[in-house]
């Protein structure tokens, strides 16, 4: 049974508060078999205790199907990417390294790629992903388009990416806000490693004189 | 490259299938289209499957003529009865150079010779006297020793027997005897 159509899955990382609910409730789901496929990625620990939750994005394209050599991983007809095929999994990697958002695992053990398959047993009969049941913030949304449209009138989803020279759209939605000057709504996944954070110079308050006021100049 | 059943996932290019080079339609990312079996390679698959086997037949049967038109083996001066003791064994070459065999002399007047490839996997046997048997010892296979058949193990069928000839102290390696049962 195919996941129902009118049902989506949305990521809001504005919402996420880092309590780690998604981690424990995916290794719940038995398609994982006990093994948690969600990551909690920090966006910037040394400035930020701003988490974001990084499930499987199910895109259009796949890259790890893409690259895969052993041809082991299969896209369902409503669009959800599965976990390697156990039979035909090498266990190369490649699709770890090619994936544009990070998601494939590769477990030693199994010599077995596991990914998000947004709980495939639950969304294939109309349930919701067990992350998305329970994310007390609702950073994880799995609903109707119209709700999330009612729920959340400051954003909207967007399902484009740029990544480097290739546009990805994908079956997750990510919402971004309404008044982003981004348009067409797309995400820019590289663009963020080109930001140097901006240099700051500081005096300190016991100095009578600044002694980086020379260097900042210079430098800055 | 034209492909039996659409395709759901676009290329990365995002070009039509016909575009597409042939490997896009042998190796789809959807799972209807790899599931789909079409009929025309289902059926190339059927006759080219029992095309395997009927050859196969011959090839068994040209191999059973060829066998019988090499005739008997040479004799072949294997050892001196005194060389052999009661209860030891020996190995030779029979009928060609890497084709080793066992002989075993069981009592003063029983004395028996098999290949010692296993009928398994091949493996070397090995004469266990205490329990009257030849041991494989790869995967605890046991051939009766005054016989050479299966006593337990996998191997299915009994090892191929030398046919021997004494003359006096002499003892010749007159055959081979291969059995199925």
């Amino acid at each position: 049974m195919p996941v129902p159509d009118h049902l989506e899955f949305f990521i809001d990382p504005n919402r996420c508060i880092g309590c780690q609910a998604c981690v424990q409730a995916c290794s719940e789901c038995d398609t994982h078999k006990g093994e948690s496929m969600i990551h909690l990625e920090y966006v910037n620990r040394n400035e930020s205790v701003q988490t974001v939750p990084v499930v499987c994005m199910h895109c259009d394209q796949p890259t790890c199907a893409e690259v895969c050599p052993a041809d082991a991983i299969k896209r369902t007809e409503d669009g959800v990417v599965q976990s390697a095929r156990k039979p035909r999994c090498i266990a190369c990697g490649n699709c770890v390294m090619a994936c544009p958002f990070g998601v494939p695992e590769i477990n030693m053990e199994q010599l077995l790629m596991k990914k998000c398959d947004m709980c495939y047993d639950r969304s294939s009969v109309g349930k919701k992903p067990m992350c998305a049941t329970v994310c007390p913030s609702q950073a994880l949304f799995f609903g109707t388009r119209e709700e999330i449209e009612r729920l959340r009138p400051l954003s909207m989803p967007t399902n484009r990416f740029q990544f480097g020279n290739q546009t990805i759209t994908t079956k997750v939605n990510m919402m971004v806000p309404r008044t982003s000057v981004v348009t067409p709504p797309l995400v820019d996944i590289t663009a963020a490693m080109e930001q140097r954070t901006p240099q700051r110079s500081f005096s300190l308050n016991v100095m009578v004189e600044d002694p980086f006021a020379e260097v900042s100049t210079e430098t800055v | 490259m034209k492909c039996d059943r659409e395709q759901l996932t676009i290329a990365p290019d995002g070009k039509p299938m016909d575009q597409q080079p042939a490997w896009r339609c042998d190796f789809p990312v959807d799972v209807p289209q790899d599931n789909y079996v079409a009929r025309r390679d289902f059926t190339k698959f059927m006759v080219l499957t029992s095309l395997a086997f009927t050859v196969g037949q011959f090839w068994i049967g040209a191999q059973n003529i060829w066998r019988k038109r090499s005739g008997k083996p040479a004799l072949k001066h294997i050892a001196t009865l005194s060389e052999v003791p009661v209860g030891k064994a020996i190995t030779f070459d029979y009928p060609h150079e890497h084709d080793t065999c066992i002989l075993v002399r069981i009592s003063e007047t029983d004395v028996v010779a098999y290949s010692q490839k296993c009928t398994h996997l091949q493996c070397a046997v090995t004469p266990d006297a205490e329990n009257n048997c030849l041991h494989c010892p790869c995967h605890n296979g046991n051939f009766e020793l005054s016989t050479g058949r299966v006593l337990g193990g996998p191997p299915r069928r009994p090892l191929p027997k030398v046919t021997l000839t004494i003359k006096g102290d002499e003892i010749y390696a007159a055959g081979m005897e291969v059995r199925t049962v």
